[in-house]
């Protein structure tokens, strides 16, 4: 619901660039303008996925027309690190190979095209060795970038065998490329005394800073990295973004010319990270009512060459099986596998998708067994309110919305009768089934990682009463700007138009969170909001002095500050405070309160709180053909109290449609060499406006409301929705279900592609 | 902001005095000659500093680079959205290119802006303008009316990955409801006296460092070029060469356009026979055949996209030898036949000939395909094709099917012509089917009986679209869903086309 009581917040403003997309007049790195000197930049990544160069003569791409610079390892003046938690992936390979399309060199010259030449005259000798690259060679090899991790409550393996019903199967989960529509790009300008100023589509700017002065061998006041908007990210410009930002910061260093650095569609697909794809194992125990008693779940993901952010990812996997449901008895082991892939990295949900996608298998197969409707298998598995509340990792869910949630929605889009009528249609069609589904979604707020829950910002007031705010979070498309820009707006009382929003620099804001975790608006409007209220408080204090007048006398209102029986113009005040010597710049910090992770025992708070939400799809497949459609969403989603709800039915319905494409069509392939085939749009298919159902009916939850002290009631919004995609798959699997007679699902991998879902009808 | 200084291209060495001329958002463009294989996006982007338009993928498949392109059809202009980033520079010469920046009139945004930011249609906004290049080309050629399927296949070749289209389709909705938008473009009037300047008739060519650009305008012209220029590479829309340049970075020293060529535009339609020659788009093509045949109709809707199909040509999709089509499959079993030519001298042959192996086709140098020539239907023929593939729009098909059949008042076949892309190195006929079901009943069981043929006629591979098994089941499956759509209308089997 939006916010009853105040002016700015909760209006559906305008995205604060909406104007200048929709012109072109938006700037991205890309659209620089850059000075006469400037170099473009061209990455060459390994043609082998394993093993070792044993040649590397660059001479002849030296000599090229235009080529200024050639850069290897043995050019980086610091540290060879890429990896923003484990130091353990280097810019440049040393001469080990980990992955096909590792960056071995870089070669800078005066155009893109003379620099992707050059590359080519490289003589490159490998000495391969055999590669590791699916999740069941590096079972086999035991192949780990990080320990296993295991959450356990009860006992699981004792309370599953005494059950009533058992059931165990395996499910495969693909990965997902961002496909970001803008490639990672960065433009390094050298500036005096070697510092250097970086533009970088990322959603990290104090990171990026951080690995391009150990890079260059200097502190991190050397560097300045700036970041106004991202062509999209969804977490792909997380850490991903740094490794480009450095190189053209080596190359801008040595040649002391700006360096251009724009992956093309290609290189940017194979070379940059991806979400997780997961092998999982589980085993689970019911009764005949379809309650889960116990559970085991193995957790085999693909990190691929390095670490990068693995850890958190695959513990947001553990922390998200239990999705809504209250798993009493509960082993989650996760292992987290090396392979000689590109290394996986965040995306939209880090995590949570995969591991919810396990336990909403579950529940369709148990409902199948037993012959019930899914969802009154969910249903009948919920978290209750005051009992059967308690998660796996030991933190109450004590605003449990998702019983009447899903009860509104179950009457909103008619679930009953239209199973009904999806059966019915399943009988007198022979060749075309549907299949209709609802699943729900409760997903965790807040970094897993405590000390990454703060946020900084700065409010300026001009004498002429415009506001500038800068804070640590990032604008990727999000609507994070104009959310603050409301919230500042909303303490001053002026209209969002006047308080503009900056690009995030590192020199303005320092040691900021990476924009994610859904935390963008939470924490940074928190401190925005913090920042401004200091300014406000000043104002009212010189206005008492100026207008002796008491401080209940003075109101912050649309029309004008409140002065007891005056009204003055908020520009005014701003004036008459700075002719008398007030400050009205202000610094704010928050730190996200409550929040605690013991990850060796598995327990604490690790979320603020829970977002939730709920979808029903209805779907059709070609039982011929394995082709399938989304007919029919219906969405009831949790905002709190929306801080701008057109934002954020822009992220419910963007996200369920992201999250459809990683279920249905999104495929990526890996030949047995560890090359990437799908690499491009024309291999790896995103959604197309056509697969975006014709009846797309999202809510946001008029009742909801934040229990936690969040910034004006609200609640993240960026990532929960994705999940809500899983009714999709949820569905496919009961169209599938139509074309079985008996109680056994088919296994069903996802993505659910033509070939997948024939190959399981044919099963 | 750095220092902002404007980049100049180097000068590059000049051979040949043609100079390019073209109206860039109203305004006359002369270029001096440019690189053959320039494309028109980094020409915007890199040498006119027009950044609205984006690269997203270099392939014409994501469509952040849309443009618009309008061009003289007699005494007509014609506007259609195109791809920039696969599109020649010397393809501009005499037509009217606009931009994003190039479409507010008097400073005020057009309704498509308008109407894009009412509905909270950008997120990152990088595909934004190539959205509204596409819905504003459709404001020169609004028809009126329009469906949501309408807007779907005006906007399948524009990938958005933040709204989830919803908002797009409402701001499109928004749009179109709007009469006359074609007002607020520019005047069809002003712009056509400005392209009608008589130098736009003669052929023209450019060279800079030993690479050529040669469009003619006349296919006598053409024929002694491709001799005198036996590897040239020969383009008419360029939306596969193009690729050849972005991807594969190959240096082509001599391109030969025939999109100017008005003779290769021609499309005639004959009692028994379509003609298209070698510049007609598929766009155009789509219009004629699919009231002949709606399943043909329904594959061009489903090939490429909108900016695609209007600069890719039916020839040119025989010509490049895809072992996938997707129109060779089709034409195959209508059985379409090619005039090639060389100099003078010009010989048939039968698109089943054509194709000889992977990357092979009987073409010899300095020939080319002056036009296809497709049967219309004829007496009691069914005809269907399919097109699998992960996503229904602008996808490259795994397995594309096409069927034609004939049978008499006894049910028996009197001819059936089968084709299948993707299962195999080129467009292929399954003649073992085919002569198996010859003279006997068109009956499930004949059907069923067939089925294990399909592996004597198809090895296929497993590639990132599908593996082998998948191909072979579903090109079985096709043949029995071609069977049951010949018995009953009443029984649904497509989830594309036929339901909306």
């Amino acid at each position: 619901m939006s916010n009853p009581g105040f002016k700015f917040v909760g209006q559906e403003y305008a995205h604060d660039s909406a104007e200048l997309h929709v012109t072109g007049e938006a700037v991205y790195v890309d659209d620089i303008l850059l000075p006469e000197n400037s170099l473009y930049v061209f990455v060459q990544g390994s043609a082998i996925a394993a093993g070792k160069l044993t040649k590397l003569d660059l001479t002849k791409v030296k000599k090229t027309e235009g080529v200024m610079a050639v850069i290897t390892a043995e050019d980086i003046p610091g540290e060879n690190n890429i990896g923003p938690v484990v130091h353990d992936e280097p810019i440049l390979t040393q001469g080990k190979i980990l992955f096909a399309g590792q960056p071995i060199f870089a070669v800078a010259a005066q155009t893109l095209a003379q620099a992707r030449d050059a590359a080519q005259y490289a003589k490159i000798e490998y000495q391969p060795k055999e590669p590791v690259i699916t999740i069941e060679q590096a079972l086999k090899a035991n192949a780990r970038v990080l320990p296993d991790a295991v959450i356990k409550r009860g006992r699981s393996s004792a309370v599953i065998k005494k059950a009533e019903y058992q059931l165990s199967g395996q499910l495969c989960i693909g990965g997902q490329d961002h496909f970001y529509l803008e490639g990672q790009v960065s433009l390094a300008v050298p500036q005096e005394n070697g510092q250097m100023l970086v533009y970088c589509s990322t959603q990290h700017v104090s990171e990026v800073q951080e690995l391009i002065a150990r890079a260059l061998n200097v502190q991190n006041n050397e560097v300045v990295v700036e970041t106004r908007r991202m062509g999209g990210a969804f977490g792909g410009k997380e850490t991903q973004a740094a490794q480009w930002a450095v190189i053209a910061a080596l190359i801008a260093n040595q040649t002391k010319c700006p360096a251009n650095l724009c992956l093309d569609r290609d290189s940017d697909m194979i070379m940059t990270g991806k979400r997780h794809d997961f092998n999982v194992d589980y085993k689970v125990g019911f009764n005949q009512k379809g309650v889960i008693e116990g559970l085991e779940v193995i957790l085999a993901s693909r990190c691929g060459c390095s670490a990068d952010l693995s850890g958190p990812i695959n513990d947001r996997a553990m922390f998200h099986i239990d999705n809504a449901y209250y798993l009493k008895d509960i082993t989650i082991t996760s292992k987290r596998l090396r392979t000689n892939t590109v290394s996986n990295t965040a995306f939209r949900g880090f995590g949570g998708p995969q591991g919810m996608m396990v336990i909403e298998r579950i529940m369709d197969e148990v409902a199948q067994k037993l012959g019930l409707d899914a969802l009154t298998v969910r249903s009948r598995n919920l978290y209750g309110k005051t009992t059967r509340n308690m998660t796996p990792y030991g933190m109450k869910v004590s605003d449990n919305v998702l019983p009447e949630l899903i009860e509104q929605l179950k009457r909103n889009a008619t679930y009953a009768k239209r199973r009904k009528l999806v059966e019915q249609f399943n009988q007198s069609s022979s060749i075309i089934k549907r299949g209709i589904a609802l699943t729900p979604v409760k997903f965790g707020i807040s970094f897993t990682t405590t000390f990454l829950n703060q946020a900084g910002a700065l409010v300026h007031v001009y004498k002429d009463g415009s506001i500038h705010v800068n804070h640590g979070g990032t604008e990727m498309g999000q609507g994070l700007f104009i959310k603050v820009a409301q919230v500042v707006a909303e303490v001053f009382q002026v209209d969002p138009a006047h308080v503009k929003p900056c690009a995030t620099r590192t020199d303005k804001i320092p040691n900021t969170s990476a924009t994610a975790a859904s935390s963008g608006a939470d924490i940074n409007g928190m401190a925005a909001k913090i920042a401004a209220e200091q300014i406000k408080q000043r104002l009212i204090e010189f206005a008492v002095k100026e207008y002796k007048i008491s401080k209940a006398s003075i109101k912050f209102a649309p029309e004008g500050i409140k002065i007891g029986r005056k009204t003055v113009r908020f520009k005014t005040l701003a004036y008459q405070a700075y002719l008398a010597r007030t400050s009205l710049s202000a610094q704010g910090f928050y730190a996200t309160p409550k929040i605690h992770y013991d990850a060796a025992k598995g327990k604490g708070r690790p979320f603020y709180y829970f977002a939730y939400g709920a979808a029903v799809t209805e779907v059709a497949i070609d039982t011929l053909t394995g082709e399938s459609k989304v007919l029919r969403v219906d969405i009831l989603h949790d905002c709190g109290q929306s801080l701008n709800p057109a934002v954020d039915m822009g992220q419910i319905e963007g996200g369920f449609v992201q999250g459809m494409g990683w279920l249905t069509t999104e495929e990526l392939y890996w030949d047995k060499q560890g090359h990437l085939q799908t690499h491009a749009p024309s291999t790896y298919k995103i959604p197309a406006c056509s697969d975006v159902p014709q009846t797309f009916n999202v809510k946001i939850w008029n009742k909801g409301k934040n229990l936690e002290p969040t910034i004006f009631r609200s609640k993240a919004v960026g990532e929960p929705p994705l999940m809500l995609a899983i009714s999709v798959y949820s569905a496919l699997t009961h169209a599938i279900a139509s074309m079985k007679s008996g109680a056994d699902l088919p296994r069903l991998d996802a993505p659910l592609t033509p070939e997948r879902i024939l190959m399981a009808i044919n099963q | 902001m750095p220092r902002l200084y404007r980049r100049s291209r180097k000068t590059q060495q000049q051979e040949s005095s043609d100079k390019l001329a073209f109206l860039l958002n109203g305004e006359w463009v002369e270029l001096d000659p440019v690189s053959p294989t320039l494309t028109v996006l980094e020409f915007l982007r890199r040498d006119r500093r027009l950044c609205g338009t984006k690269e997203g993928c270099a392939e014409g498949d994501c469509g952040a680079c849309t443009v618009t392109i309008g061009e003289l059809h007699g005494s007509k202009i014609k506007y259609q959205a195109v791809n920039s980033c696969i599109c020649f520079v010397g393809s501009l010469h005499g037509k009217h290119l606009i931009t994003v920046e190039g479409i507010k009139q008097n400073g005020k945004l057009h309704p498509v802006q308008q109407c894009m930011i009412s509905s909270h249609a950008s997120q990152c906004g990088f595909c934004t303008p190539g959205f509204v290049m596409s819905l504003y080309t459709y404001c020169y050629q609004q028809e009126p009316g329009f469906s949501r399927q309408k807007i779907n296949d005006l906007l399948a070749g524009n990938l958005c990955r933040c709204t989830g289209y919803r908002p797009i389709v409402t701001a499109a909705q928004k749009l179109l409801k709007r009469k006359n938008l074609s007002r607020y473009g520019y005047s069809d009037q002003a712009v056509t006296a400005q392209l009608k300047k008589n130098h736009f008739k003669k052929s023209h060519s450019f060279s800079v460092n030993d690479a050529t650009y040669h469009s003619p305008v006349s296919s006598d012209e053409l024929a002694t070029l491709l001799q005198d220029h036996p590897k040239a590479t020969l383009v008419a829309g360029a939306t596969d060469v193009g690729l050849w340049v972005t991807k594969q970075q190959q240096k082509l020293d001599c391109i030969i356009s025939i999109e100017r060529i008005d003779a290769l535009k021609t499309t005639r339609v004959g009692k028994d026979m379509v003609s298209f020659g070698a510049g007609v788009s598929l766009s155009e093509a789509r219009q004629v055949l699919m009231s002949d045949y709606p399943d043909l109709g329904e594959l061009i809707r489903r090939f490429g996209s909108e900016q695609i199909r209007n600069r890719a040509t039916v020839v040119g999709n025989i010509a490049n030898g895809s072992p996938i089509g997707d129109l060779a499959p089709a034409l195959m079993v209508l059985d379409a036949k090619l005039t090639l030519r060389v100099g003078s001298y010009r010989r048939f042959v039968k698109l089943d000939d054509f194709f000889i192996d992977y990357g092979k086709q009987d073409i010899k140098p300095g020939e080319f395909i002056e036009s296809i020539q497709i049967p219309r239907v004829f007496k009691d023929a069914m005809f269907s094709v399919y097109k699998l593939s992960k996503r229904f729009d602008q996808d490259i098909s795994a397995v594309c099917g096409a069927f034609n059949l004939q049978v008499d008042d006894e049910g028996i076949i009197k001819d059936i012509r089968i084709a299948f892309g993707g299962m195999a190195g080129i467009p292929k006929r399954a003649s073992n089917v085919e002569q198996a079901l010859m003279d006997e009943s068109w009956s499930l069981q004949t059907i069923n009986k067939v089925m294990p043929l399909f592996e004597a006629d198809f090895q296929p591979i497993t590639d990132c679209r599908a593996s082998a098994e998948y191909r072979i089941l579903a090109a079985r499956n096709l043949l029995k869903r071609f069977f049951l759509e010949t018995q009953s209308e009443s029984i649904e089997t497509r989830l594309s086309g036929a339901v909306e």
